[in-house]
């Protein structure tokens, strides 16, 4: 995914794309059809599909926040209407038992999607920065407010629920089981990120970083910032429209919690989580927010305080998101020295994790013994049951935490020294050592 | 008589009470260097930014080709074949120096807003971009992020974007700003050689550079233009050195 310009040796034969580009697409095909393979169950594939469609919403969203550099407070409706309108023709086409088969929905929620974005893009773009994130505040809560009051469309307050099955067989298939499902949402995921990729490849997505950094230089190089910014909102508003219609395949139902700010606030801390700077950031985002979310939420009560310090830490300190700690590493990877950081690593991140887990267990004792019911003292934490009222857990959770803290610090300056050295061409593992 | 590149008449131009361009008559002929002196605060990057669209005059014409500019967007003058620099840098210093020259040509080359063409795929994008880069002497610097060139460096990536589009009439708002001897005659020469066969109207305070450079001498004192001419004729001019070359070419001394 780096950019193509190579070496004018091989500019004069005409540029086809590349192995190291065509590479990972391959790679993430092979994968998604293997991966129901080695997690069959139907909880497994049920987290999966949850996952594709929020990378497709996210991918849709970092065309605004990441390449085109828009804050947008309302994505979360161009998904929530596309998926609305998917259930409407769900209905329809049960109602009328029309010829359409299942696997083309997505594209009319895209289509639907993209109809609205080029209504509220047509004013919401003329201006970036605050001006287009109020508007796109604005236009939020008045589509959210919306469903309770156009209720033939939103369904009011009990959603819009539909029915997957009664579409025309596709090749044998009715969509009855979730594995059916999982290939049908990995068909459209593959493909939306694969268009959304080749978008920002385009002239239009190439100005859209352009207009991001300075548009008043984009200004004067023949491009209105404001039509460039149009059409990137218009495609993130269609490929919102298509995770819209995945989930309506996939829930078979559209609640107006669907076009919530909560979910706006959520898909921005997905593809912040990721990291805006790199094409592929917001798939990290999305498949480690379902990981936390649906494996955190059973384990924990008070799961949400983690994801918001998670949030708070990345854009305090790894404001390039998981994205951007990951491509930090590739000087050092290219000239061979990842493994001179192992060691470092693992003498930091190692008491790191411990405190944090002590932190953690702090937490959640508190939570424990001011929320659970009168009585009840026993808690498990970390596969260890314990009485949340004796002193002993609350000693271990603090030593670990203070001790784990400590250790982390100790270890810092260490890999700072390191990572600097691993970074530096033509310097030695250790000091004054011979290399 | 041909059109002149670039005609001002009566052009003013206030911010609040305070009248900032007092009433320019200017004509520029084409393939003409024609640089702007005088003091400062005298009004010349205000002039500049009359004729480029970024604000709007509140009374006279700018004619660009014989055509009105009035009402016009940056990009819509642009598009008739004007393009500026600017006195502070405006890069996109996130993206690589290739880059940004690639996405100067953009428009030129007809890609408007298409969004089903491959950028990379078109190799006379490649081949135009790398040209400019070789024009400007930074081919070496290609895959850099722009933020990280040298000043003098980044003054010569905006010249390469300024010109990149193939705009015939192109302005520059004191290239030289800021830079050393060297750097100073380097990017004199790089303007010397990308404006050949082009109309160059730019705003200099170093002497040197305007005397070495331009055909025609404007000198703007406090909103008017005070004379206009060779150069040699304006260094004569009796008013000009009253009330500014006097000072600023003994400054140079």
């Amino acid at each position: 995914m780096t950019d193509t310009y190579q070496k004018t040796a091989t500019v004069t034969k005409a540029p086809v794309f590349s192995m190291a580009q065509v590479a990972p697409w391959v790679i993430a095909v092979i994968f998604l059809m293997v991966l129901p393979i080695a997690f069959g169950s139907n909880s497994a594939i049920t987290i999966m599909n949850q996952m594709m469609i929020t990378i497709v919403f996210a991918l849709s969203y970092n065309m605004l926040l990441g390449q085109g550099g828009m804050l947008s407070f309302g994505h979360a409706v161009y998904m929530g209407v596309g998926g609305f309108f998917c259930m409407h023709l769900m209905n329809i086409v049960e109602a009328n038992e029309l010829p359409i088969p299942l696997p083309v929905l997505p594209i009319f929620g895209g289509l639907f999607g993209l109809g609205l974005a080029t209504i509220v893009g047509s004013f919401s773009t003329r201006k970036a920065g605050t001006v287009f994130a109020m508007i796109s505040l604005g236009i939020g809560e008045l589509i959210a407010a919306c469903s309770v009051i156009i209720v033939a469309f939103f369904g009011g307050e009990e959603g819009m629920p539909g029915d997957r099955t009664y579409f025309l067989p596709f090749f044998g298939t009715e969509f009855l089981r979730q594995i059916e499902v999982y290939y049908l949402i990995a068909f459209w995921t593959v493909l939306s990120a694969l268009l959304m990729y080749l978008f920002s490849r385009t002239p239009v997505g190439r100005m859209a970083n352009a207009v991001r950094d300075n548009p008043e230089r984009a200004e004067f190089l023949g491009y209105s910032a404001r039509w460039v910014r149009f059409f990137s909102f218009c495609g993130a508003g269609f490929f919102a429209g298509i995770a819209g219609g995945l989930f309506a395949i996939n829930y078979e139902i559209l609640t107006e919690t669907n076009l919530s700010t909560t979910q706006s606030g959520i898909i921005l801390l997905i593809t912040f989580l990721g990291g805006v700077g790199f094409f592929f950031g917001p798939i990290l985002g999305a498949i480690a927010f379902t990981l936390l979310q649906s494996v955190l939420s059973l384990q924990s009560e008070i799961w949400q305080l983690y994801l918001g310090a998670l949030f708070l830490a990345t854009v305090m300190f790894f404001p390039g998101g998981l994205a951007g700690v990951l491509m930090m590493h590739v000087p050092a990877a290219r000239m061979g020295r990842l493994g001179w950081l192992v060691g470092p690593y693992l003498r930091t991140i190692l008491p790191a994790l411990i405190g944090i887990a002590g932190l953690a267990a702090l937490m959640e004792l508190l939570f424990h013994v001011r929320h659970s019911a009168t009585g009840d003292t026993d808690m498990t934490l970390f596969w260890v049951t314990f009485d949340s009222h004796s002193i002993l857990p609350w000693i271990v959770a603090i030593v670990a935490t203070v001790g784990g803290i400590w250790l982390a610090r100790q270890g810092a300056p260490k890999l700072r020294e390191t990572w600097h050295r691993a970074n530096t061409p033509g310097a030695a593992k250790t000091t004054g050592g011979a290399a | 008589m041909t059109v002149p590149a670039l005609q001002l008449e009566g052009l003013r131009k206030s911010f609040g009470k305070t009248e900032i361009i007092r009433g320019v008559d200017l004509s520029i002929g084409r393939s003409e260097r024609h640089a702007i002196i005088g003091p400062n605060g005298a009004g010349k990057s205000t002039l500049f930014n009359l004729i480029t669209g970024r604000f709007p005059q509140t009374s006279g014409k700018v004619r660009l080709h014989g055509h009105d500019l009035a009402g016009m967007a940056p990009f819509e003058i642009n598009r008739r074949g004007l393009s500026r620099s600017f006195q502070i840098t405006n890069i996109f210093s996130n993206m690589t120096v290739f880059e940004n020259v690639r996405c100067s040509l953009l428009w030129s080359q007809g890609y408007k807003y298409s969004f089903w063409n491959m950028v990379s795929r078109s190799r006379e994008l490649t081949e135009g971009a790398m040209e400019i880069l070789e024009q400007i002497n930074l081919t070496s610097r290609a895959q850099l992020p722009a933020g990280v060139l040298s000043y003098a460096e980044q003054r010569a990536l905006e010249i390469g974007i300024t010109i990149a589009g193939g705009a015939d009439v192109i302005m520059l708002d004191e290239p030289t700003a800021g830079m050393s001897h060297s750097e100073t005659d380097y990017i004199v020469e790089l303007i010397r050689k990308v404006t050949e066969n082009k109309t160059l109207i730019m705003v200099e305070h170093d002497m040197g550079v305007v005397f070495g450079l331009a055909d025609y001498i404007s000198v703007l004192v406090y909103g008017e233009i005070i004379a206009t001419g060779r150069p040699e004729e304006v260094r004569a001019n009796p008013k000009v050195q009253e009330a500014y070359l006097g000072a600023a070419l003994e400054a140079e001394h």
